[in-house]
């Protein structure tokens, strides 16, 4: 998963898997301390300190459904952020929901690309309709808030998925991240 | 660029729209665990979206679930229409996706060589 939007796509999935009715997602780049931070604050069930620790174990999975099931998410971004110069921190407490932060160098000759941003926030809001999503991006002193609670406000009984509403959803993400930029190419187009 | 102000816009001008029917549609349902994503769920989903806003497909609703054991069939994706069983298709590609759209949800014919399960509800 060479791409950090796909990692985050993977990490707002456990949040939802916790049974998160409220997620927010905020992305910083803040080029003065060469940091670029993920962190994800859900109300999911929550972790006691010993689940916390099985997390970030790549053979323990929480998975009750099955026997086997990949739960690889936190595991592989942990790896991720430490080799890249950051790391990850996970707070939680058993129905209080989770806070992961992943903090990577920005400028890291390992690090990642971002990928989509657009891809990955169009996959959440239009999947997970009925979720309390918000989402801020932060490109040095450029920032970008989106948030279903206000879609959904305005469509009323549109449902995410009509044509026209998937359109101008694509147009305005995609306009948004170019604005954070700096309006020309950035790193994602 | 595309504002909120224009999605206001758009409401009155879908709400206006009489033809429209919600509720009865079909089902799409895409796998995004952890294996879904690495095998490139995302980018099914988002030509799966392009493929609805390009037909004008106005009662399909997507939707997303984690990871249900077939991890090596990934990209996995559910088509439910109205009364009918819920079928999965197993290694899915963006390329695909146009093909099961104008097939199964749109004509209702399942694409058998690409069945993995079948469940009925």
């Amino acid at each position: 998963m060479r791409e950090l939007s796909l990692q985050v796509l993977d990490l707002v999935r456990n949040s939802i898997e916790a049974g998160a009715t409220q997620v927010a997602l905020a992305i910083t780049e803040d080029f003065t301390a060469d940091r670029l931070t993920i962190e994800i604050r859900d109300n999911g069930r929550g972790m006691n300190s010993e689940e916390c620790r099985r997390a970030l174990d790549p053979f323990v999975t929480s998975n009750q459904t099955r026997k086997a099931g990949v739960g690889l998410g936190l595991p592989l971004v942990d790896m991720y952020t430490r080799q890249c110069g950051g790391c990850l921190s996970l707070e939680s407490s058993p129905g209080k929901g989770t806070t992961v932060k992943a903090v990577y160098q920005h400028s890291h000759l390992d690090r990642p690309p971002l990928g989509s941003m657009t891809e990955t926030v169009k996959a959440i809001i239009i999947g997970n309709p009925k979720l309390d999503f918000r989402y801020s991006h932060t490109v040095g002193q450029r920032t970008f808030c989106v948030t279903t609670y206000e879609l959904t406000g305005i469509l009323g009984d549109i449902p995410l998925t009509h044509p026209d509403v998937l359109i101008w959803i694509t147009d305005y993400l995609s306009g948004h991240f170019n604005y954070l930029y700096g309006g020309g190419p950035g790193e994602n187009h | 660029m595309k504002t909120i102000e224009d999605l206001k816009r758009l409401r009155e001008q879908v709400q206006s729209d009489t033809r429209l029917r919600y509720t009865t549609g079909t089902k799409i349902i895409i796998g995004m665990g952890t294996c879904g994503i690495a095998a490139g769920a995302r980018e099914v989903m988002s030509a799966v979206l392009d493929e609805i806003a390009k037909r004008h497909l106005q009662d399909v609703t997507v939707t997303q679930t984690g990871c249900i054991g077939m991890c090596e069939k990934e990209v996995l994706l559910d088509v439910v229409r109205p009364g009918e069983d819920r079928i999965t298709y197993g290694k899915v590609t963006p390329e695909l996706v146009p093909q099961i759209i104008a097939e199964h949800v749109v004509n209702g014919r399942i694409l058998e060589e690409l069945v993995v399960g079948k469940f009925s509800e």
